[in-house]
């Protein structure tokens, strides 16, 4: 464990005690005049309409399956961006300096390979109309 | 550098990850089981960091405990599933029978594998390279095999991605437009 974790650690105590205080600081400035319009779940909203555990059109889980598949994408980007500097040097790199002369283009053509195979699927979507709401 | 508190820590989330496990196969209601999935997914991003896989940690919070979790209360809201009350998913003891027969075979199999020794080209036993990888930077850990020796398994995984678009539209526009 090399690695601290205390920065995120930090940021939690901070969100904690922002979200205790600003219920505290409200609770304890207000003054309480309760009335029915008020006390509706969306004041100045429309009115609940039967019970929300209905079935929800397929439409949504088009959205999020869809998503899903192009966030895990993005995760194979991220440690490719990382290491790209690396991955263009053909040789081990001296002093977080690529050689002369040893550029490659070994890691730029794998990812548009993945990207190109990707994008296939991304014209498919297209084509097919997912990405349209009707 | 395994110490007391390394250890009591280790397993303090082994413990809270099986507890959030139980408690989401117990419940009623599929929102609180899958909030209580989402408790199994930290307890193991938390396990994954301290084996220092960083990485895999942060990515299993963002991508389970975000993406997939969104997509499994998709799933609920389009079930129907109406109230927690009227639920069981597992009707009569032969349901109960063949869940707890599976449960136990699963059971078995990680018992089993547990005991077989990995391919060695997948172990990480050699210190000096655990050495490397800690010097280096989180990401590049898992970046460097991954873009390098694991080339043609990383290109596999854009047609994997592929596949599952494609299942995607396939089953949701045939749903879509009946």
């Amino acid at each position: 464990m090399d690695r601290t974790y205390l920065p995120v650690l930090l940021l939690l105590g901070f969100v904690a005690l922002n979200a205790v205080l600003i219920v505290a600081l409200s609770s304890l400035v207000i003054r309480r005049r309760p009335s029915p319009v008020k006390d509706s779940p969306y004041e100045s909203g429309i009115p609940p309409l039967g019970d929300a555990r209905e079935r929800f059109s397929i439409k949504f889980y088009m959205v999020a399956m869809l998503f899903i598949i192009f966030d895990i994408e993005t995760v194979f980007l991220i440690p490719w961006g990382v290491y790209y500097r690396q991955l263009s040097c053909a040789v081990p790199m001296v002093n977080n300096v690529c050689p002369a002369g040893n550029v490659s283009f070994f890691g730029l053509g794998e990812m548009l390979v993945f990207m190109a195979i990707l994008v296939v699927g991304f014209v498919y979507v297209w084509k097919k109309g997912a990405l349209q709401w009707d | 550098m395994p110490n007391f508190f390394y250890e009591l820590h280790f397993y303090l989330f082994g413990l809270f990850a099986i507890a959030s496990a139980l408690t989401f196969v117990t419940r009623k209601s599929p929102v609180a089981a899958a909030l209580w999935l989402v408790s199994t997914m930290f307890s193991l991003a938390a396990l994954y960091v301290m084996m220092d896989a960083h990485f895999i940690g942060a990515i299993q919070v963002l991508v389970y405990a975000g993406a997939i979790m969104v997509v499994f209360l998709f799933v609920v809201m389009l079930l129907n599933l109406g109230h927690p009350d009227e639920l069981s998913d597992l009707r009569g003891k032969w349901g109960r029978l063949a869940a707890g027969l599976l449960g136990l075979a699963i059971l078995a199999q990680v018992m089993a594998l547990s005991r077989t020794r990995p391919e060695a080209s997948l172990v990480q036993s050699d210190f000096d390279r655990l050495a490397e990888l800690r010097g280096e930077n989180a990401v590049a850990a898992i970046a460097k095999p991954l873009f390098s020796d694991h080339l043609l398994a990383f290109e596999l995984t854009s047609v994997l991605l592929l596949v599952a678009i494609v299942g995607a539209v396939v089953i949701g526009k045939r749903r879509a437009s009946t």
